[in-house]
């Protein structure tokens, strides 16, 4: 019997029961993968709060006589906002929050199949994440060199680059770990009759994204590794003064750090195609074409790195196939948000919080997924590369897209997580407030971007003034919104109404559960004889 | 919270991917060779002259011959014989040392010769050349690195076939720290003869 389940045919929660371990070691050491998602979920959010402040002072840096930062220190916030951001905010954020969390449940098992590895993934995490903060007070200081790390410049800063870099390929590590989990337990661990088509989408999310987790990191592994042997012992290999070719570090680079971008969304997408049947009390619009249109994703996703490139003096060639492959991209992403919009067709809607995010995300993604394609026309791109176009066009697609798609998460499993259900009106005007500052935020980006506005500068020419005044304040009224969403949340966590087991009459296995679920999940190991988005009549009427 | 079942299941199918992992690690150095290669294949050849091919193969042969014992390790448990088993497994760990030594005078002697990279001779050369040589020292030394992560894996396992922890119904422990011992093999396999082969 495993140690932590002392009784369980009585229902304690997972977070409340007494195990091996007392209070708070219980959590250190929790193999419960509940709780590690729970683990995940407070360091993660906590370094999202921190590279959002980091963000905002950007923006008050960008306002008219508001320099706070000198060019130094500018270049060091925007390389840590990035850091944090992509390494320990978006690509771990919902695999291992919400995959950790409800992967198991979702597929009718227990736990994820190593437990304990499952654990190690986080320490590695944090590990990495130290590093990272480590890097920014010791041995020349924070990191100036963009979240990119692109040679030759790389090589030659006088800041902290081993250490940061080293932190990466720690978390590099940590994100192929957690992938090896996730696609085994997907394998492993169905419960009877879960056959790879009655799997919720969003197991489908998580799948896809393991396997890109798995096979693009080692090559951003490598690449870190070579830069810290660079740093440390001269070794030439994208050093041009011994012969090395800085192209080859963005080739190996974006190998991975394209594919990093579909190990963001893919799984938000997944979540994403779990909300929308549920409110609008339908089943799912194409569920075949929307699950292979996630490995579309993986697969196609993972041979477009060059259209990062097409200014850095690789081949027309390549520059053409590159950008051929970027538009095939857009395929299978425009087939899931037709999916999506077909799916409340004649439904019966029900406007909840997580579906306004969900519906938000569809937006957003929409247009950070158009202007991705001007982008990945070659000729376009001489124009916006480098530009503000750029910053709009991934904040559109990483927040926008995948932020949202986190926050529905949030706000969808919120009640089986805590057991107890948020004040939805003000979630409803929270979401408001950072839908608007959003746009008001990022909108202006590709106007800029389009007249010619640099990415990464510290100042700017007069006639951006307005726009940049208009950015600026929109930052201010999202961060408005995304504090009142967590306050909203939290105060929730304590002083919530309890909620009921199934409260927006999902199909999934997840709801059948009490809420929160108790350490073992299951009682008894359910039978799976229908779909996920099958619906029962009589819930449609609640 | 899964029975130990479960995990045994998935130790197989979770070793292999991480294997994947592995061999794409290094991928990306092959990948770096081949076009440094490809640009400077005259300055490549004089590199692999100045590497010993006698030291080279007879750490081929070490680590041949260590795969073998590491899979006898792994048939001897099979057989219910885990005293030989154990055997084998030390067998293993001695190839292991024997071709980390026979690495380190190889390393030294180049060190002797000032070819290191920043060292003033290295950089007197060629630039392929100090491309080989700098890769030379990625690749072969990322290579012993996995070799001593091997021996401090297989010591575990001596120690667990030794204690009854790995049985022949339950071996996946072992069975898996073979497959990486056949990873470090094979991987070996190709450097040999793109560092000490080419001309």
């Amino acid at each position: 019997m495993p140690e932590h389940a002392p009784d369980i045919r009585e229902y304690v929660p997972y977070f409340a029961y007494k195990g091996k371990y007392p209070g708070v070691l219980g959590w250190l050491f929790a193999t419960d993968h509940k709780r590690i998602g729970i683990l995940y979920l407070v360091s993660i959010m906590t370094f999202f709060f921190i590279a959002v402040g980091i963000g905002v002072l950007m923006r008050i840096n960008m306002l008219p006589g508001l320099a706070i930062f000198t060019p130094q220190q500018y270049n060091a916030a925007f390389t840590l906002h990035g850091i944090i951001m992509i390494f320990l905010v978006v690509i771990p954020a919902v695999p291992t929050i919400f995959g950790n969390f409800f992967l198991p449940i979702l597929i009718g098992g227990r736990d994820m199949i190593f437990p304990r590895l499952n654990l190690f993934t986080w320490y590695l995490f944090i590990t990495g994440a130290l590093l990272a903060m480590v890097s920014i007070f010791f041995g020349g200081g924070a990191v100036d060199t963009g979240w990119t790390f692109y040679v030759p410049f790389s090589l030659k800063t006088t800041v902290n680059v081993p250490l940061a870099v080293f932190a990466v390929f720690i978390l590099g590590m940590s994100s192929i770990l957690t992938g090896i989990n996730i696609v085994t337990t997907t394998h492993q661990l169905r419960a009877p009759g879960m056959g790879f088509f009655k799997m919720p989408l969003s197991v489908w999310g998580f799948y896809a994204t393991a396997w890109v987790q798995i096979l693009a990191t080692p090559i951003i592994g490598i690449t870190m590794l070579l830069v810290v042997m660079e740093r440390l012992f001269g070794i030439g290999v994208f050093d041009p003064s011994k012969g090395g070719d800085p192209l080859l570090y963005q080739h190996l680079f974006w190998i991975y750090s394209h594919p990093a971008v579909y190990i963001m969304i893919l799984p938000a997408m997944g979540v994403i195609s779990d909300i929308f049947p549920v409110f609008s009390r339908k089943n799912i619009y194409g569920y075949k074409m929307i699950a292979f249109s996630s490995i579309a994703i993986a697969s196609v996703g993972s041979l477009v790195w060059g259209h990062h490139m097409y200014v850095s003096g690789q081949s027309d060639t390549a520059g053409i196939i590159f950008s051929f492959l970027t538009f095939l991209v857009a395929v299978p992403s425009a087939i899931k948000v037709f999916n999506w919009l077909a799916t409340m067709y004649k439904g019966s809607i029900q406007v909840e919080p997580p579906f306004l995010f969900a519906l938000s995300f569809v937006f957003l993604f929409s247009i950070g997924g158009l202007t991705g394609l001007f982008l990945g026309a070659l000729s376009p791109n001489v124009q916006l590369h480098n530009t503000y176009f750029v910053v709009g066009h991934f904040h559109y697609v990483i927040f926008g897209g995948m932020g949202f798609g986190l926050f529905a998460a949030f706000h969808y499993w919120f009640p089986k997580m805590t057991g107890r259900m948020y004040n939805k009106p003000f979630s409803v005007v929270s979401w408001l407030i950072l839908f608007v500052g959003f746009n008001m935020f990022y909108f202006p980006m590709f106007i800029m971007g389009w007249q010619g506005m640099p990415r990464r500068y510290y100042n700017y020419l007069p006639q951006f003034t307005d726009l940049h005044r208009i950015a600026s304040i929109g930052s201010f009224i999202m961060v408005a919104g995304l504090v009142l969403m967590a306050a909203n949340l939290i105060r929730a966590v304590f002083t919530g109404a309890k909620a009921p087991a199934n409260p927006w009459g999902g199909a999934t296995l997840e709801w059948t559960l009490p809420s929160p679920p108790g350490p073992e999940d299951f009682e008894e190991i359910p039978v799976i004889t229908r779909g996920p988005y099958e619906f029962d009549k009589k819930e449609v009427s609640v | 919270m899964n029975g130990r079942e479960d995990a045994r299941a998935g130790g197989r199918v979770g070793m292999w991917l991480f294997i994947a992992t592995e061999i794409i690690l290094f991928g990306g150095l092959f990948l770096l060779y081949s076009m440094y290669r490809l640009k400077n294949p005259a300055d490549f050849h004089a590199g692999s002259l100045e590497l010993n091919r006698v030291l080279g193969t007879l750490n081929t042969v070490i680590l041949l011959t260590s795969s073998l014992t590491v899979a006898c390790a792994i048939a001897a448990l099979g057989n219910g014989r885990p005293k030989q088993s154990a055997l084998f497994v030390v067998a293993t760990i001695a190839c292991a040392f024997g071709f980390l030594t026979v690495k380190a005078f190889e390393w030294t002697a180049k060190f002797h010769h000032g070819l290191y990279p920043n060292a003033k001779v290295l950089l007197s050369l060629s630039k392929g050349e100090n491309l080989f040589f700098g890769l030379y020292y990625m690749m072969t030394g990322l290579h012993a690195v996995h070799v001593l992560v091997g021996i401090g894996v297989l010591s575990v396992m001596l120690i667990r076939v030794l204690r009854g922890a790995i049985t022949p119904a339950n071996p996946v422990y072992l069975v898996n720290s073979g497959l990486y011992w056949h990873l470090v093999d094979i991987i070996w396999i190709f450097l040999f003869p793109l560092f000490y082969l080419i001309t």
